[in-house]
């Protein structure tokens, strides 16, 4: 035990050191608007630091290279404990407990962007600042970031780049480096999330709303600077931006890059899952918006189709942006965003769910079972966009969808034994598990998730961290053998 | 460096190794095997593509417009050989290195070059590595000798025995001892560990040294390491393929060769090709056809079949039926470590005699040849040094005045056809090959900065 956890506490240390160094972002804003929050973070981001290089210096002796269960392990451990550590600075600053704080910062690092705060406009600004900046680290992924910076996790930061990045099929890479790939994903990220912001300012925000909603756009978090979110702005533009940006960030980053590259649109054209994905969004916002204006909910087409756009893709790239309290629409309505959101996100994007391309394999594997039943004596490969699936991955991406309807299933009962009403327990967890951000019923896009108790809140953490490193990673620390010498 | 290699087999794989674990260095593989690309990229750091090597789609997906160099070292010559033309046929790129077994390529230099098959340099690892074991056959005792500038200068690495003139005394000594001759130690390993060997170091019994030396010294040198061992008569080769064949052709006219193989066709044919060789059908780990060949009578029983396992315990049995010297040729590593401590004498490993003909490629600076030494923890290699004292940080200086990373030996210039053993007033001229041995590969990287001169010069 002692020599398996030691060496990846080793390496988490050096995790902590640099995640000090971005609370530098709060602390240099509540400095500027000198703002009662800085004390907050100045001792938060002090104390990470020497907890880090603490921690650093006594594990020093036990520093080795990285095996497969050590990343996964470290993967594990981080998001398990940066929360924890993001938390602190609100837990210190705001009238909120510990498992509020936890809650807030995981529900910013893995994407949901649910939040458990209210008056969010009054809040000082550098802490504002710190929830959308935990939302953008996370969307990439730390462990990517910490791959992309230190040379020296090589081999190891394949297991561990593996075990963060979304998506079945992890071993194609943009370069042969790993922290070559690690580096191109993000500037990929960096690059979208700049002009996001650029456009976002000049479509009638004020920079530092631009910068916030910019970071939640491209991570797709749902975090906002106001309480009404981006119904507060109530401007068309900004709307199209944001809609623009969030589907770009339910891309695969890969393919983004690719795009650059041959400075062309034909990656997106060959990308089977962008195909998918947009061709699911153009349905659903066009379908959606016809149901809302036949049900009478809005007056004319245009308006429902504009509140339909926006909150549909929102919601289904999990992003969880919105304009409108979408809970008292008509429920199918709803409940389709919530279906969307579990299956649109692409792979190796910042979005959560099972991600499309698990969606196309289970839907063709489907497919291959109906037809052999009629031609039994059929051989057919499972191709996706032309590539040929392995039945590894076909396996792989079954067991996935096994687990994650499980642990759905087994939390929505533990929600419902918590003492919440059915929508809720339902859209919490869904909404949870796919780092979407408001679900319905009392934790509705009206209101938020400060309704909840303190347990029913770390069932939501959970369900977060679940999501977010696709389950396996999270359960596999549950597996005897993993701690076995 | 970006670099693509075709074919993960053992030669593949360990050349990916020895590539990728250098900073500076893109390797992409190309392979047919998916589940043995899967392993590798999950021990290196490295791309992988499925596909067939020589197909220019499969080429695409590696990487191939932008690569620096393109190493081919699949099972099958042709292959090889398509796969380099192609490349530099669609994509012109610079350096295109193909692994050609068959000497009927090989013989005819024609084929290579301008208007012939694009290929830059050719390697077969089983010439490699039978030319390598005929060395050790000819310098009896030694453990490792290595070839630079031509063959004018030889790196040996011998285990020192009491009874040799120079163990118990310091280096500086050498010279007394030897007038005429001269030599240099480069490297001392003594249980494991490296010493930096200066004057008054003593050698010690059972000490690996490594010294450089011209070709004509050598013997002389060794001979102060240990008592002088009488020149090879008798060699029993295990395994009639690529290399067991190979060596007995080069062996057999100056020694009395002995060849054992199993498969009747092989021996048949092996027999038919070779002139003197006694060829002998039978199972080279059969105690009876051992003892009934006089084993105890060789001077050295060479186990080369393409199974280690074979070679490990057919070397075992032929050392204790009373065979002077074995050695055996023996892929994975830990077992080369595990051995070499043990009954065997000499484990061969093939990778590590052929990566040192890929790794000179890759240097920077005018690097002419590398030997990978010690499993490629050290590398022994041989540098060009060009421009003049303004533009060269080591030309015009004489050696004690270049600063050397930690662990690294300047063992010997070549100037033309002279061959200088450095001394501290030795002083650097313009076009002369230095070669140097580095006991931590991990320095390579100064070493190469050294040795490049500066920008403007580039």
């Amino acid at each position: 035990m002692k020599d398996i956890l030691l060496p990846v506490a080793h390496v988490f240390a050096m995790v902590m050191m640099v995640f000090a160094v971005t609370m530098l972002a709060p602390l240099i804003m509540a400095i500027w608007e000198q703002d009662p929050a800085l004390w907050s973070f100045v001792v938060s981001a002090f104390a990470t630091f020497a907890l880090g290089a603490l921690l650093w210096l006594a594990t020093r002796r036990f520093k080795r290279e990285l095996k497969t269960r050590d990343g996964l392990m470290l993967v594990a451990l981080t998001w398990v404990a940066l929360p924890a550590v993001a938390g602190f600075p609100l837990w210190n600053y705001l009238p909120v407990n510990f498992t509020r704080a936890y809650f807030e910062a995981a529900s910013g690092l893995t994407t949901t962007g649910g939040t458990v705060l209210s008056a969010l406009e009054d809040l000082p600004r550098s802490i504002n600042l710190w929830r959308h900046l935990l939302s953008w680290l996370g969307g990439m992924g730390i462990i990517v970031l910490a791959v992309a910076i230190f040379p020296m996790l090589g081999v190891g930061g394949m297991q561990i780049y593996r075990a963060e990045m979304p998506g079945p099929m992890k071993d194609s890479r943009l370069t042969p480096r790993i922290g070559q790939t690690a580096k191109l994903l993000w500037a990929a990220y960096a690059g979208l999330t700049a002009a996001c912001i650029v456009c976002l300012r000049f479509t009638g925000m004020d920079w530092f709303d631009a910068v916030c909603h910019g970071f939640s756009a491209l991570s797709l978090g749902a975090f906002s600077t106001y309480d009404a979110n981006v119904g507060h702005f109530n401007s068309l533009r900004i709307e199209l931006v944001l809609t623009g940006f969030q589907i770009l960030a339910a891309l695969n980053f890969a393919t983004h890059y690719l795009a650059w590259s041959q400075r062309g649109v034909r990656a997106y054209f060959r990308d089977a899952e962008a195909r998918a994905i947009l061709g699911v969004l153009g349905v659903s916002c066009l379908g959606i918006a016809l149901f809302l204006y036949f049900k009478g909910t809005y007056p004319d087409f245009p308006t429902a189709l504009r509140h339909a756009t926006f909150n549909v893709v929102s919601m289904a790239t999990d992003g969880g942006l919105h304009t409108q309290d979408y809970s008292l629409w008509p429920i199918f309505a709803p409940m389709w965003m919530l279906f969307l959101c579990s299956i649109v996100a692409s792979s190796g994007s910042t979005g959560g769910g099972i991600k499309m391309i698990r969606t196309l394999v289970l839907a063709k594997q489907a497919n291959r079972e109906l037809n052999q039943m009629v031609h039994p004596n059929m051989v057919r490969p499972l191709k996706v966009g032309g590539t040929v699936i392995a039945n590894r991955v076909v396996f792989a991406v079954l067991a996935f969808v096994f687990l994650y309807f499980m642990s759905i299933v087994s939390l929505i009962f533990v929600q419902l034994a918590s003492g919440l009403d059915f929508i809720t327990s339902l859209s919490s967890i869904l909404a949870c598990i796919n780092n979407a951000g408001p679900g319905l019923g009392l934790v509705g896009p009206g209101s938020n998730y400060g309704v909840l108790n303190d347990f029913q809140l770390w069932v939501c953490s959970a369900a977060m961290l679940l999501g977010r490193l696709e389950i396996f990673t999270i359960l596999v620390l549950f597996t005897p053998t993993l701690w076995r010498k | 460096m970006r670099i693509i290699i075709l074919g993960a087999g053992q030669v593949g794989r360990t050349a990916a190794y020895h590539l990728s674990r250098e900073e500076s260095n893109d390797v992409t593989v190309v392979d047919t095997n998916e589940d043995m690309l899967r392993d590798l990229q999950d021990r290196l750091d490295i791309r992988t593509v499925i596909g067939n090597a020589s197909s220019p789609r499969v080429l695409e997906a590696a990487g191939i417009a932008g690569t620096d160099i393109l190493v081919a070292l699949t099972n099958s010559d042709e292959v090889n050989m398509l796969a380099c033309h192609i490349a530099w046929t669609l994509y012109r790129t610079p350096k295109k290195i193909a692994r050609v077994r068959s000497a009927d390529y090989t013989e005819r230099e024609k084929l290579f070059g301008e208007n012939a098959l694009s290929v830059d340099v050719w390697i077969s690892p089983e010439q490699l590595v039978t030319e390598y074991v005929a060395r050790l056959i000819r310098y009896p005792g030694a453990l490792q000798v290595l070839d630079f500038a031509d063959g004018r200068v030889r790196l040996v690495g011998i285990r020192a025995l009491s009874g040799g003139p120079l163990v118990g005394q310091a280096l500086r000594t050498l010279r007394e001892h030897i007038p005429t001759a001269d030599a240099r130690v480069a490297a001392i390993y003594r249980s494991g560990r490296s010493i930096q060997p200066d004057g008054t170091t003593v050698i010690e019994d059972g000490d690996e040294v490594f010294f450089l030396a011209a070709r004509k010294d050598i013997r002389v040198v060794m001979k102060e390491m240990r008592r002088e061992e009488a020149p090879v008569r008798r060699v029993v080769i295990a395994g009639g393929g690529n290399i067991g064949f190979r060596l007995a052709s080069e062996l057999e006219y100056k020694s009395q060769v002995k060849l054992i193989e199993r498969d009747p066709k092989r021996a048949r044919r092996v027999s038919e090709l070779l002139n003197s060789t006694t060829v002998l059908l039978g199972d080279a780990a059969d105690e009876k056809l051992l003892l009934e060949e006089n084993i105890d009578g060789a001077d050295v029983f060479a186990a080369m079949t393409n199974s280690e396992e074979a070679n490990i315990l057919s070397a075992m049995l032929a050392k204790r039926l009373g065979a002077h010297k074995v050695m055996a040729l023996i892929n994975k590593p830990s077992y080369a470590e595990l051995i070499e401590s043990g009954s065997i004498d000499v484990a061969i490993s093939p990778q590590t005699v052929t990566i040192g003909s890929l790794l000179a490629h890759v240097r920077r600076g005018d690097v002419v040849r590398v030997h990978s030494l010690r499993r490629g923890a050290a590398e022994a290699l041989e540098v060009v040094v060009h421009g003049d004292a303004d533009s060269s940080k080591v030309i015009g200086r004489r050696i004690e005045d270049i600063v050397l990373p930690h662990g690294t030996t300047l063992g010997a210039v070549v100037r033309g056809e002279d061959v200088i053993i450095a001394h501290h007033d030795t002083t650097v001229q313009p076009d002369d090959h230095l070669i140097l041995f580095l006991t931590d590969r991990r320095h390579i990287e100064a070493v190469e900065k050294l040795f490049q001169g500066s920008a403007s010069f580039l």
